[in-house]
């Protein structure tokens, strides 16, 4: 079929290929791909820096306050403290997440459960609500509730979603067949899950435990709110109250070696469990025969019930009712509360398009171009999502002061903070999509002639456009509810929902918060029913690109 | 019949000459909508907005750069005044005073704030140490009492708050008070107390406690506290406040206006707390100052030193007595309108602006109890 079409090539094509290309044969494809590969380790390389500025401000302000004030400051009994509170932490909320994203992921792709299309779109708010509004939420319902288990009951419940997204679109996507053969065998419904259905998800799940705790390694908002101290708390406090942001700085060199820790686990988890996925992409999926809850439907129903309940009720319960309790505070006018959501959203939108673009030459390079280069390349970019986001502002004044003054607290620079801050989020979701496009719809816009760019814009992109999306949607809310970077970039005089809700609470004055916090949400909710809808849709499109 | 005729056989031409004819009434009276209505509606906009680009080029329509570490809703309401006033325009970049202080630090000669507005005079002391502060007017700093002003006349006091502690009347009885903040630190408040480290309204306090006992006892006496503290560490005086009244915790330092500001938002009827003095010239009784400072690097010296003239003024001062702010204002002779105990009848430690300096002490004792 490829040969024909190759032949046919040169008779059906319009226009003469650029160059005057002759059409060759395979072999010579093969040697365009080793051709093509520069430019792509180029743009690619050129990506990773940039991500990577941050930690080369890391190394620069540790060797500015001199390493024996970084020792002074690590060796103390509190880090260990730090230490064990980070790493339990970590493990506590990455293994509900992935047990919580999974469970919740299986019913909604997998089971009759009733009303699955409206749970599909709530269980995925909960990434789009400030992480501070969640704990104070938290905070003003159970007034004792803080350290260990606080941290983990309401991190979890915010960063669950970032496994429940790729491991929904990767059943989506996986052929079904396989686990009717398992039952048609005689494997029990649960026994079918966790031999063959779990294996179909292993990367996905891998991948979304992995986002979770390099995010719970950088969190500052929650942490501080429900009193539990980490290493990103300390680096705060160092920051905010020493006057020292080299001595900060040098504490995140922990985060990052911790980040490290975390990428090299993932990569020992997930070898070999890779190459798989391409070969199930080149299945056709077809809906799949949903499992019959039975008796089990009203559990079912109650626990995704309750799970909605305490990741988008609390926090929308918490608003309500600063809004009614506050009562005292003056509301802010509509032209605040409009201009907030306006510049929050431009931000937003701009920083996700940005994220999206970068994202791709690195997704397209580790995925067709696999090799230690492109694997470094991947981790690496991975890697800043375990530095605070103050980090990554700082790293930004620190550069733009000394070495392009003219973009320092421009809308730019702030666009290129979030994009920064939140590449890994656009970085999987592109991978991902990527991944279940067979290279040979790629290998035959080659083989017609085109150039490699041309081939990348419309053969490539047009097929992962899906998958950039979501990236770009993940980013988009992500983005919208950050804080601390937004406090130390955005251009004088402007503000943003999250800089504005921040505020308000702190001058006690709730109330005007809290509408702050309203119109947060519902910027978010648009973004998050595109999404439920596209991976709705998932199964269709695969059937016709594959 | 003949008039469709007519109509048909002119209907070659006629549409063209229609529209050829209305291209130049059309024309003038887009140029009327223009001229008349349109122009002069922008022209002021247009004016302002290149202004602004421009920096402010124009007397009549300088524009100033204020770096807020203040609470924002203080100082919208000053820079309010302000603006209608003298028609200087101010942009403000709200932030915590501390990471102000830092980006100004970051931006060195070449920042784009005029003016640096900040909670406690730490931050300013820091900054002046940096050489970045310019002198402020002479006539403004005699408007505040002298040991409220910079020591070197580089930032200006605008208004103060004073330290003690909030406790929650139903976990604390009036016998179970400390008379100092130093018996804080003892066993009997284990397990009650809240602790703010990282608030910088506390480091005042710190420092004043180991002036008055030195750094060993200092030491013990932060020990102390976190042991108390245990798990009640909170990131701020509003969030620690806050717990105290609902309960989660008994008593802690603060500084009196979170009190007043959380009872102004809730409603006296939903108090559970009640902010109180430690015992007179007690070092955790150490009055807080808030001021203003002109970045030496400003290229608007002229309207930042109005800025902080206005701040001090009576006009501005009688906006802060009269806010929900619940600060004194120091300025001009103005008392505050509030309910709160007179500023002539408080008794603090008597610690001098130099003597709180940088902080840099207070800081290095907080790490060396592992607080921070």
């Amino acid at each position: 079929m490829t040969l024909t079409f190759e032949r046919q090539a040169p008779e059906q094509r319009p226009f003469p290929g650029p160059g005057g290309r002759r059409p060759r044969a395979r072999g010579r494809v093969r040697a365009r791909r080793a051709e093509r590969r520069p430019w792509l380790a180029f743009a690619s390389l050129a990506v990773v820096g940039l991500v990577l500025l941050p930690l080369a401000f890391l190394l620069l302000q540790a060797a500015n306050s001199g390493w024996s004030e970084v020792w002074r400051l690590l060796w103390r009994h509190l880090t260990l403290t730090l230490l064990s509170n980070t790493l339990q932490l970590a493990v506590v909320v990455t293994a509900a997440s992935a047990v919580i994203g999974t469970g919740a992921a299986w019913a909604t792709e997998r089971t009759g459960l009733p009303a699955r299309r409206a749970f599909g779109a709530l269980v995925v708010l909960p990434v789009a609500i400030p992480d501070f509004v969640v704990a104070s939420g938290w905070v003003s319902l159970f007034p004792s509730l803080h350290g260990l288990l606080g941290a983990s009951i309401v991190l979890t419940l915010g960063l669950y979603p970032l496994v429940y997204l790729p491991v929904a679109a990767s059943l989506r996507s996986s052929d079904p067949a396989q686990e009717e053969v398992a039952r048609s065998l005689g494997l029990g419904p649960w026994r079918t899950f966790f031999r063959v259905t779990l294996h179909q998800v292993r990367a996905a799940l891998l991948g979304g435990c992995l986002l979770v705790a390099l995010y719970l390694l950088a969190e500052f908002g929650a942490f501080s709110i429900l009193r539990f101290q980490t290493f990103t708390t300390e680096i705060y406090a160092e920051i905010q109250v020493g006057f020292d942001p080299a001595a900060g700085a040098a504490l995140s060199l922990v985060l990052v070696v911790l980040g490290l820790a975390v990428l090299a686990g993932e990569w020992a988890a997930s070898n070999g469990s890779r190459g798989s996925r391409a070969a199930l992409s080149s299945a056709r999926p077809r809906p799949p025969v949903r499992a019959r809850l039975g008796r089990g439907t009203l559990p079912a129903l109650a626990s995704m019930g309750l799970l909605v309940a305490l990741g988008v009720g609390v926090p929308v319960g918490a608003i309500v009712y600063w809004l009614v309790s506050y009562t005292r505070t003056t509301l802010p006018g509509a032209a605040s509360l409009a201009s907030a959501a306006w510049h929050t959203f431009a931000y937003s939108a701009a920083a996700a398009a940005l994220a999206s673009l970068l994202a791709l030459p690195v997704a397209i390079l580790s995925v067709r171009r696999r090799g230690r280069l492109s694997l470094a390349l991947e981790r690496a970019g991975m890697l800043v999502q375990a530095v605070p986001g103050l980090v990554v502002a700082l790293s930004l004044v620190y550069f733009s002061v000394r070495y392009a003054r003219f973009a320092y607290q421009s809308a730019a620079l702030l666009v290129v903070a979030y994009s920064l801050m939140f590449f890994p989020l656009a970085l999987v979701a592109a991978r991902a999509s990527l991944a279940r496009v067979p290279p040979r719809l790629e290998e035959i816009g080659r083989s017609l002639g085109r150039r490699p760019v041309l081939v990348l814009l419309r053969v490539t992109v047009p097929l992962v456009l899906p998958g950039l999306l979501a990236g770009f949607f993940l980013v988009f809310l992500t983005a919208t509810t950050e804080l601390v970077a937004t406090l130390l970039l955005v251009p004088n005089g402007v503000q943003t929902l999250a800089t504005q809700f921040w505020a308000y609470s702190s001058d006690l004055a709730y109330g005007a918060a809290a509408p702050f916090a309203a119109v947060m949400l519902a910027v978010a909710v648009v973004p998050t029913y595109l999404l439920g809808r596209w991976f709705d849709r998932l199964p269709s499109r695969l059937a016709r690109t594959a | 019949m003949r008039l469709p005729v007519y109509r048909q056989a002119d209907g070659v031409r006629r549409p063209v000459a229609r529209v050829a004819s209305r291209v130049p009434a059309a024309l003038a009276a887009l140029a009327a909508l223009a001229g008349l209505g349109t122009l002069p509606a922008l022209a002021p906009a247009g004016a302002a907005a290149s202004a602004r680009a421009a920096g402010g080029s124009r007397s009549s329509r300088v524009t100033i750069t204020l770096y807020n570490g203040q609470h924002p809703e203080t100082t919208s309401a000053l820079v309010a005044a302000f603006e209608k006033r003298t028609g200087i325009r101010v942009v403000v970049r709200d932030g915590d005073e501390d990471q102000l202080a830092d980006e100004i630090l970051e931006e060195g000669g070449s920042s784009p704030a005029d003016v640096f507005y900040s909670e406690n005079s730490p931050a300013l002391e820091d900054l002046q140490s940096h050489g970045l502060l310019a002198k402020v007017w002479a006539s403004t700093l005699e408007e505040v009492p002298r040991r409220y002003d910079s020591p070197e006349g580089d930032w200006v006091g605008v208004s103060a708050r004073v330290s003690g502690f909030v406790y929650n009347t139903r976990l604390l009885s009036r016998s179970q008070l400390p008379r100092s903040v130093l018996d804080l630190a003892s066993p009997r408040y284990e397990g009650k107390l809240a602790l703010a480290p990282t608030e910088t309204d506390f480091q005042p306090v710190v420092t004043a406690v180991e002036r008055a006992v030195g750094h060993e006892k200092a030491l013990r006496w932060l020990e102390g506290l976190k042991r108390n503290a245990g798990s009640h560490v909170y990131p701020d005086d509003e969030t620690l406040t806050a717990a105290v009244n609902s309960g989660q915790v008994a008593i802690g330092v603060v500084n009196d206006y979170y009190w007043y500001r959380l009872r102004y938002d809730l409603g006296a009827p939903r108090m559970r707390s009640v902010f109180a003095y430690f015992a007179p010239r007690d070092p955790g009784y150490v009055v807080d100052v808030s001021g203003a400072a002109v970045l030496r690097s400003s290229r608007h010296r002229r309207a930042a030193e109005e800025l902080l003239a206005f701040l001090v003024s009576r006009e501005g001062e009688q906006i802060l007595a009269h806010s929900q702010s619940y600060e004194y204002p120091l300025g001009s002779g103005v008392g505050t309108a509030q309910p709160i105990r007179p500023f002539d009848e408080l008794r603090p430690d008597p610690v001098t602006i130099a003597e709180l300096g940088e902080g840099r002490a207070a800081l290095a004792l907080l790490q060396q109890a592992q607080v921070l």
